[in-house]
């Protein structure tokens, strides 16, 4: 869907991107993880041509974007930044309106699309016609992924969009972003520094470093075949919870004992096995059912989640 | 006009035409001023906050046209632009410039990072996010700056009138040349309410909500346009002859008044000062100006000084006057500065007034030839007996005979001199000598009787018969009211007078001011 291909950008003698590469399947959703200055946002930035590379190729769906309109280029592509980037002087449904009237929708197209994404982003008609700085830091956020959203572009780009949230407002954002159907259907290229949130949110990861890529792959390959010392000591401080939230239950599968009790409730196998440990400990379950995707069911607790997760480890390592 | 306790009330009631005129005049030409500056400021501001390495030399460029002092900047426009509206609109436009595009520069270039990055990536065009985004964030500065702009504008109109553009300064600055406080703030009251009146309107429209500002975005280059239009509703007379009046010409029973109620004159006149006037009398912008009888450039520019056959303009003998107190002071000031008593005729006086004003010979070197000629130079005496302060009006002939008199006193007394010249006008010099800021200056008979004593019409025509019974008049009151005396006359009579290019007089065959009114009422 989206291939970027040996792209470098200079500023000066500085080197912020060198030259990387990597490619984006539909629907997919990929992390470019790092710390400040490490050329994931720049990165970013050249796939919607708000910085325009010193060299290199980027195509989407086999199209390369030096060669279409700018304009035309990022209609067709949603952005969400860090600080939300609202119109202070446009009331939250001109907000959201802005791309449409770009597309010369017309107006009862745009008030149903708009209408529709405040459903789903759990804001009331109310808001409508306030003004953003009316508005707490995460509604302001909805907001702007509304606002990204409501043309329906295949491609979401997204730049630290949880960054200015405190703690409990980024959890909650989070965990809707997670199960907002709207997003399943997007392929979504995503900038953080937190490492908990590419978990979290990513199928994949870039890894990058002084504008290069170190690492690129599953959660789980960062976590178990780490490319070199960089990688392992990037991810070593939240190691075991990270472990949980990159490994599935399905990965555990042949590990786990045989035995059945309920079909009704069972979890899905994909789950992953923070989320398990969740429901066991916080809900005080004594076991859970999963199913896999050949409609297997197993029973387990918390005793044999755990020895099948020390086995799986002892295989990896 | 001689009425003593005449009200400011009364005066504006007396005057309300004028003073309609001058308010509109005064409105018309602050807001086209502005109008044409926010069409060059706006897209000045917004270009350089694109080319930002542009933005220090234009802002600088700017910047040293605000510091250009008003007065110079209308004076160097006349060469260029000539007398009249068009000079004193390009003046006040760029005043105006500096504050527009310094705000919307600002403005711009505020606008947080993250909204305009987020407008260029959510696909509008350069234009889209300029008039859809960058311009309605940044209206409230640049509003401000526009109302900087006009508060200036307001202000530095009123000197228009200096070239002859109207407005509210034709009062201002008559009432400082005739010592009439009633005509100084019938023009300055409603100019400074003019300026409070657009900064209170102007702030309103500055807190307004972003979506109101939209409106006014559209409704604001209409409401300046209309303002701009007032400017020519007075204008929309004229006549055979145009006639160029100084200020203080105007407001005079022995200046335009006499004109109007003695000889019935009715002329299309503009108020004009006198520094460009003999100027643009020569360049034929005016045909009839009010000058004075020994100014050189007279001979300069070849004007004819018309016959006062009914005799309303009094006679003007210049003689130094003097605080009574620093005779006491400096006993011999008086028998020194009586040394030039009847020295200098109306032809001397012309011809050193035509050296300075149009050989461009400075005052100093006037003056001590003047002295060498007629052998009352005395080298200085470096004495230390105190010092005598010496004041002169802003023009030439005060500045020479200052100098005279400076150096009569150091070659001839042990005293020193210091110089107060330029004083702006009557009323100045004048206030200046009573709080014992300066201990003489020359003033004249005429200016005397008309706008210090400020007589009644029946003392008028009663003492200004001969140059001696006003003379005597001046001296007696001058001595009761203010203990102030007057020396012996200097000679020359330096009165006004109405004059007119010498070829253009001979042509129509006009001699006399009776002759130009036969001229102007014949079809």
């Amino acid at each position: 869907m989206i291939k970027v291909d040996s792209v470098s950008k200079h500023f000066g003698k500085t080197k912020a991107v060198d030259s990387i590469s990597f490619e984006v399947q539909e629907q997919e959703n990929l992390i470019l993880l790092g710390t400040s200055g490490c050329g994931k946002t720049t990165t970013l930035k050249m796939i919607n041509r708000l910085i325009e590379p010193t060299s290199g190729n980027i195509f989407i769906n086999g199209k390369n974007i030096a060669d279409e309109q700018p304009e035309t280029l990022r209609r067709s592509i949603g952005y969400v930044l860090q600080n939300n980037g609202l119109f202070p002087h446009y009331t939250v449904a001109e907000n959201i309106a802005i791309v449409p009237n770009l597309l010369k929708w017309d107006k009862k197209k745009t008030e149903n699309r708009t209408a529709e994404l405040m459903e789903k982003l759990h804001l009331t008609a109310d808001y409508l016609h306030v003004y953003p700085n009316e508005l707490s830091g995460g509604q302001q956020q909805r907001i702007g992924l509304a606002r990204a959203l409501v043309s329906d572009p295949p491609v979401l780009l997204m730049d630290e969009p949880f960054g200015a949230l405190d703690n409990v407002t980024r959890a909650n954002i989070q965990k809707e972003f997670k199960a907002l159907d709207e997003l399943t259907r997007k392929t979504i290229i995503m900038v953080t520094h937190d490492v908990q949130e590419a978990f979290e949110l990513g199928n994949r990861i870039c890894l990058m470093d002084k504008g290069t890529i170190i690492q690129s792959g599953t959660p789980a390959d960062l976590l178990f075949k780490p490319a070199n010392k960089f990688v392992k000591d990037f991810l070593e401080d939240q190691r075991l919870q990270l472990e949980f939230k990159a490994i599935k239950l399905i990965d555990l599968w042949p590990l786990l004992p045989d035995h059945q009790k309920d079909k009704a409730h069972a979890l899905p196998a994909n789950t992953d096995i923070w989320s398990a440990l969740e429901l066991l400990r916080f809900h005080n379950a004594e076991t859970i059912d999963i199913r896999n995707e050949q409609n297997e069911i197993k029973t387990i607790g918390f005793e044999q989640l755990m020895s099948a997760f020390n086995q799986y480890k002892n295989k990896q390592a | 006009m001689n009425e003593r306790q005449q009200t400011l009330l009364e005066f504006m009631q007396q005057q309300s035409d004028k003073l309609a005129v001058q308010t509109l005049q005064h409105i018309g030409l602050t807001f086209i001023s502005l109008f044409i500056a926010v069409l060059i400021g706006l897209p000045l501001g917004i270009f350089i906050a694109r080319k930002k390495k542009l933005s220090g030399s234009v802002l600088g460029v700017a910047g040293i046209l605000q510091t250009i002092p008003s007065i110079a900047l209308l004076g160097f426009m006349i060469p260029i632009l000539g007398i009249g509206a068009k000079p004193a609109i390009v003046a006040l436009l760029l005043y105006a410039l500096l504050p527009i595009i310094r705000n919307t520069y600002t403005g711009i270039t505020g606008v947080d990072a993250s909204v305009k990055e987020a407008a260029v990536a959510m696909g509008m065009s350069k234009w889209q996010i300029l008039f859809k985004v960058e311009l309605p964030l940044a209206m409230p500065v640049i509003l401000a700056g526009i109302r900087t702009a006009t508060v200036i504008n307001v202000g530095v109109a009123t000197l228009a009138s200096y070239i002859a553009a109207g407005g509210l300064g034709e009062f201002i600055f008559g009432g400082i040349s005739l010592n009439n406080t009633n005509m100084i703030l019938a023009g300055a009251i409603p100019a400074a309410l003019l300026a409070i009146i657009f900064d209170f309107l102007l702030s309103l429209i500055q807190k307004l909500n972003f979506k109101k500002v939209r409106r006014v975005a559209y409704a604001l280059p209409v409401l300046l346009f209309l303002l701009s239009s007032l400017y020519f509703i007075p204008s929309a007379y004229g006549g055979k002859l145009t006639a160029g009046f100084t200020p203080e010409f105007m407001g005079r029973q022995d200046g335009n008044l006499g004109l109007e109620s003695k000889y019935g004159l009715k002329i299309h006149t503009i108020v004009i000062s006198d520094a460009v006037m003999y100027k643009a009398a020569y360049e034929k912008q005016l045909d009839v100006i009010s000058g004075y009888s020994t100014d050189g450039r007279l001979k300069a520019y070849g004007l004819v000084v018309l016959d006062d056959d009914k005799g309303i303009f009094p006679p003007y003998y210049a003689a130094p006057i003097v605080r009574e107190d620093a005779l006491r002071k400096f006993p011999e000031l008086e028998k020194t500065l009586n040394l030039l008593s009847g020295k200098i005729n109306d032809s001397v006086m012309t011809d050193l007034n035509y050296r300075t004003d149009y050989l461009h010979q400075s005052p100093e070197r006037v003056a001590k030839d003047f002295l060498v000629v007629h052998k009352l130079w005395k080298t200085s005496r470096e004495g230390n007996g105190g010092i005598v302060r010496i004041g002169s009006k802003i023009f030439g002939e005060q500045y020479i005979l200052a100098n005279i008199y400076s150096m009569l006193i150091k070659g001839y007394t042990n005293y020193n001199v210091s110089t107060k010249t330029g004083l702006g006008g009557t009323k100045i010099c004048f206030d200046a000598l009573t709080n014992d800021q300066i201990d003489f200056y020359p003033e004249y008979t005429g200016t005397g009787l008309l706008a210090i004593l400020q007589a009644s019409p029946k003392i008028i025509t009663e003492v200004t018969k001969n140059k001696d019974s006003t003379y005597n008049y001046v001296q007696q009151e001058f001595k009761k009211r203010y203990q102030i005396k007057w020396l012996k006359p200097i000679g020359f009579n330096n009165a006004y007078a109405l004059m007119m290019r010498e070829q253009q007089a001979k042509s129509l065959n006009i001699k006399t001011i009776s002759s130009l009114k036969r001229y102007l009422n014949s079809k």
